[in-house]
């Protein structure tokens, strides 16, 4: 197990620095000067910009720029925001509980409602649920996410209101975050309504970002389940006098999950991009609002370092789901 | 009264090209403690008849019959709920591929387990006891260590050992082994077979053994019921069948045995067993029958007397002479 986690840390290095790579590039590819963006309307002298320059180092060569960031990486130093002109780790850590939570919720909610779905789907494949359900994953599996979201605001928020159009919680509500997780903050807090308002604000992000792997899901555990309700292994199952809940519930799924993690994992990736659009959207207070923010800032080593802490987050995912396939699938356990 | 009686059973599959009949027609009668042995090529339909009485076919198939009865159960008239309570408890079935027939996600254990705590209320402590006694009885050594191992740590002969112990977990009055020993090496064949027959004895259950090998009749069945393309051809006790076969069939299932060849060739059955589409009008073996005339070809036949083996055939063999010529 140490020797296989090893292994696959080694092969975290070359991802590792092609992402500051590229990400070190992509920001300056862009057109744009992070000090005319920052000077804003009132513009900026000419002195004033060369000093500024200078300052920043953008007068040196572009190799020697990189090395020094890397070397500043290798440190554990993500660079200061020209901006906020705070730490681009804690800017980072300060907003990713929200992230966090948005993305957790979106997950759980795609999970408990794809794998049921898909496995009902399947053991009564051909019938009309199976076929009302596959068109409507097809149907959210399509979707533009941004629509997505306009049409629920409008419908769940607008005529309906049954729920707030944005951000995190109810402005009447004040209280310390130590966890930065509004659900866990609302309830220790022990404000009255407070965690009530919590979830109201949560339900339509999540439901937005977890349509797709949603859809991804369903599709994914019901052809899994297709292939393995057709296993001998199954007809002895059922020899064994075994219940429509045994067959399915426990001897095909434990099989059919075996690809079904895979995609689970591939889709933590997928919610990651998507969390930029869907709290944009919500004006959920997270990293995905807070690197296109940066972005339309130039704001450097912002998005230097947003992207290198998210590529290293879906890493760790992925080899957590790694492990976790090896629990789920007895044959490839090795000592 | 015989444990296990079926008449004319007959089992139809819908397929996009219309409905195929896999059985047609068959009787199956078990005693108590008698061993069965059902023989035939592929696609003659005897494990499907068994898979029917079980209830593990798929929806596709259409069941009918006149008379299907278990140890006093009608299974004609049950709900499938009420079936799950009889099927793995006092009527069990093994399958041709052991090692597909495992899951591969659990351990033996656990499988063993499963129709413990399914149909008997015996505690953990107790099913534990109970697994690594039926482990010992089917030979498998160091049960607690394989109790543990996954399908994948286990050979085809273990794992074969392992589905034998899982059917014998709540003591059946019936197992049905479907070509239990075809997927094995032919050492552990012999191993299993005796294993097979030295439970049914033990056990005193009733036991149907599946095959397509006549070698494996010979060397265990007390009766023998052959069928072909769906129906039963022949059925005999088993020396008289070895000695005076009824059916042409019959007879050119134990002409290809190797230890009865007396030509360097084997003899074959030229041609195969027919499908969907060219079943024969008359007798259904016509077509491969070295005595077949223009009635064998367009008149199905009525079987025989029992003293002609119930034969389902116009002219059936009088005596060996003939079935060796």
């Amino acid at each position: 197990m140490l020797k296989f986690l090893l292994s696959r840390l080694l092969t975290f290095l070359p991802t590792f620095f092609g992402v500051t790579l590229i990400s070190f590039a992509f920001i300056r590819a862009l057109p744009g000067d992070p000090i005319i963006v920052m000077a804003g309307e009132r513009g900026i002298t000419e002195e004033r910009h060369a000093e500024l320059v200078r300052q920043f180092g953008f007068d040196r060569p572009i190799w020697e720029q990189y090395l020094d960031y890397l070397w500043g990486v290798m440190q554990g130093d993500l660079g200061q925001s020209f901006v906020t002109k705070k730490p681009v780790w804690d800017e980072f850590f300060a907003l990713f509980p929200a992230t966090l939570e948005l993305s957790v919720c979106a997950m759980a909610f795609a999970v408990l409602l794809g794998l049921p779905a898909g496995v009902i789907a399947a053991v009564n494949r051909g019938k009309f649920f199976d076929r009302a359900l596959m068109s409507t994953a097809l149907v959210g599996y399509s979707m533009p996410i941004f629509w997505w979201a306009l049409l629920l605001i409008i419908v769940v928020s607008g005529w309906l209101q049954w729920t707030p159009v944005s951000g995190r919680i109810s402005l009447m509500f004040f209280f310390p975050q130590p966890t930065g997780f509004m659900l866990i903050d609302s309830l220790i807090s022990g404000e009255k309504g407070a965690f009530a308002s919590a979830v109201q604000h949560l339900i339509l992000p999540t439901v937005v970002l977890g349509t797709i792997p949603l859809a991804v899901i369903a599709r994914q555990t019901r052809s899994a389940m297709l292939e393995v309700l057709s296993e001998d292994y199954i007809r002895t199952a059922r020899a064994k006098g075994l219940g429509p809940f045994g067959i399915n519930g426990v001897h095909a799924l434990r099989n059919a999950l075996i690809p079904v993690v895979t995609v689970i994992g591939l889709s933590v990736g997928t919610l990651l991009a998507g969390a930029i659009l869907t709290e944009t959207i919500f004006s959920w207070p997270g990293i995905g609002k807070w690197m296109v923010d940066s972005i339309f800032r130039r704001d450097y080593p912002a998005v230097q370092g947003g992207l290198l802490l998210i590529a290293v987050i879906v890493m760790i995912v992925n080899l957590t789901v790694d492990v976790v396939y090896g629990f789920i699938n007895p044959r490839i356990r090795k000592g | 009264m015989a444990l296990l009686e079926i008449r004319d059973l007959s089992v139809e599959f819908a397929t996009a090209g219309g409905t195929f009949r896999a059985v047609d027609g068959v009787d199956v009668s078990v005693d108590q403690g008698e061993l069965l042995a059902i023989v035939g090529e592929s696609g003659s339909g005897k494990s499907v008849s068994m898979l029917a009485m079980m209830g593990l076919l798929p929806w596709t198939a259409t069941i009918t019959a006149e008379v299907m009865r278990f140890d006093g159960h009608d299974l004609l008239g049950m709900s499938a709920r009420q079936r799950r309570r009889i099927i793995g408890r006092d009527m069990a079935m093994i399958f041709q591929e052991p090692m597909s027939s495992l899951n591969p996600c659990f351990t033996a254990g656990f499988q063993i387990k499963e129709a413990l705590r399914l149909h008997t209320d015996l505690d953990r402590r107790a099913r534990h006891a109970r697994a690594v006694e039926l482990f010992e009885m089917v030979g498998i050594p160091d049960p607690e260590a394989r109790l543990r191992a996954f399908p994948h740590q286990l050979s085809g002969g273990m794992s074969q050992r392992v589905m034998i112990a899982m059917a014998l977990a709540c003591d059946p009055k019936l197992l049905i082994a479907d070509e239990p020993t075809t997927a094995l090496d032919v050492t552990i064949q012999a191993q299993i077979l005796e294993l097979l027959t030295t439970l049914q004895q033990e056990q005193g259950m009733a036991l149907i053994l599946i095959t397509h090998d006549m070698g494996v009749v010979a060397e265990t069945a007390e009766r023998v019921q052959v069928q072909y393309a769906g129906q039963k051809v022949e059925e005999q006790p088993a020396i008289p069948l070895f000695s005076t076969p009824r059916h042409p069939y019959t007879a050119a299932l134990l002409a290809a045995l190797p230890e009865r060849a007396t030509e360097r060739r084997l003899p074959t059955i030229p041609g195969i067993v027919p499908g969907q589409f060219d079943r024969p009008p008359g007798c259904l073996f016509a077509p491969r029958c070295r005595f077949a005339d223009d009635r064998c070809r367009s008149t199905p036949p009525k079987p025989a007397s029992p003293e002609l083996g119930l034969a389902r055939c116009h002219y059936p063999l009088t005596h060996a002479a003939e079935a060796e010529a």
